[in-house]
């Protein structure tokens, strides 16, 4: 038992070594292809959310709109595979965390930036990042790792592009 | 034959579970440890998901080859090379300033990180400004740069598969080679009780 154990405190178990994850991450990939058809994902989950939620606050507008119209033609698209694929993955990180001892609520980034600053850093992040999905039409899941896996070459445009606007923008804004 | 075609609800399901899994135990559940890539301290965003894209790849290659999985039956993303350049750079940039991706964002507040959940809420906004702003311009922003020959190098550029494969697998090495390099240099990989720990 480990001192931290002997304090009534979960030990936090470390990371798994990058290639672990790697290969891990590949095997899990390769199923869903064999499985789906398609690789994994997380934008679609909140595109098939927009476009259900549209349907039911504002159904005539959801319908009408250029973008999300064909996505509620058939009904809502909650309960599409990538919406269930989006639970499975909370679920899935709420266990890993748990087992690990890594689970903790806070709001990362507000003792190094300040709570105002993290709140405003984390919104726009997650705003350029929901654009930017719908965009190029995936994230850095669905394109470009399932899309690289898939070897598609916007997939290798799209990594080459995601790295070199990070490595210029995390030189000029501290949002974590 | 494979691929199954399965888009049920145990599908994703299974797939979902099994991918965060992997995700928080990667420690890609904690901002400081994906912003740490763009520092270039800590290269394990990259090193993961280069050794993800060469499992994944090589093994729809032998599936393929074995004759298990039927050619051209899986999802490739269209050369829309202007999106995918566009919507990269934003993605890459919301990144550097929010600390997560659409994906990781999910394994952050499942984590306990309530800054993942505002991350959330942007990506939702990001995607409904997008579907209000949906005309001309974002339509041509996708026809523009698209290349209609196919989707692949092999389909294009006629580069056979195993060609590309082995790019991939240099590339790779690369990937850990200099990574490597880097992160001895710098001020270390972020460690899971740093992560827990919070930004400081």
């Amino acid at each position: 038992m480990s001192a931290s154990e002997k304090h009534g405190k979960p030990e936090i178990k470390p990371f798994w070594s990058p290639l672990a994850a790697g290969i891990a991450l590949g095997l899990v990939l390769l199923l869903t292809f064999v499985l789906s058809g398609h690789g994994l994902g997380a934008s679609g989950a909140a595109n098939d959310v927009v476009a259900g939620v549209g349907l039911k606050l504002a159904p005539e507008a959801t319908r009408a709109n250029g973008y999300l119209g064909p996505m509620v033609a058939d009904g809502s698209p909650i309960g599409s595979w990538m919406t269930w694929e989006i639970l499975g993955v909370a679920i899935g990180a709420l266990v890993a965390a748990f087992m690990a001892g890594r689970f903790r609520v806070q709001l990362d980034g507000a003792r190094s930036v300040g709570t105002p600053a993290r709140l405003i850093s984390t919104l726009a992040g997650g705003f350029m990042a929901g654009l930017g999905a719908r965009i190029a039409g995936g994230c850095t899941s669905g394109l470009g790792l399932s899309g690289a896996a898939a070897l598609g070459i916007s997939a290798f445009v799209f990594l080459a592009l995601f790295f070199a606007t990070g490595l210029i923008v995390s030189r000029l804004v501290k949002g974590v | 034959m494979f691929p199954l075609n399965d888009n049920g609800m145990l599908s994703g399901l299974l797939c979902g579970i099994l991918f965060g899994y992997v995700l928080e135990n990667a420690g890609f559940g904690s901002p400081v440890k994906l912003s740490a890539q763009f520092k270039l301290s800590d290269w394990a965003v990259f090193k993961v998901m280069f050794t993800a894209i060469v499992v994944a790849a090589v093994g729809l290659w032998l599936l393929r080859l074995a004759g298990v999985m039927k050619p051209d039956s899986i999802a490739v993303p269209q050369a829309a090379l202007m999106a995918s350049a566009a919507g990269g750079a934003l993605v890459g940039a919301g990144f550097a300033v929010g600390g997560y991706c659409p994906g990781t964002s999910v394994a952050g507040l499942f984590s306990g990180r309530l800054d993942a959940l505002v991350f959330i809420v942007g990506v939702i906004l990001g995607t409904t400004g997008f579907a209000v702003f949906y005309g001309t311009a974002l339509t041509s922003l996708k026809a523009a740069w698209l290349i209609a020959e196919g989707d692949t190098f092999t389909e294009v550029y006629a580069v056979p598969e195993l060609v590309v494969l082995a790019v991939l697998g240099l590339a790779l090495i690369a990937v850990f080679h200099f990574g490597s390099s880097f992160e001895r240099r710098g001020t270390g990989t972020v460690t899971a009780q740093q992560a827990v720990e919070g930004a400081r």
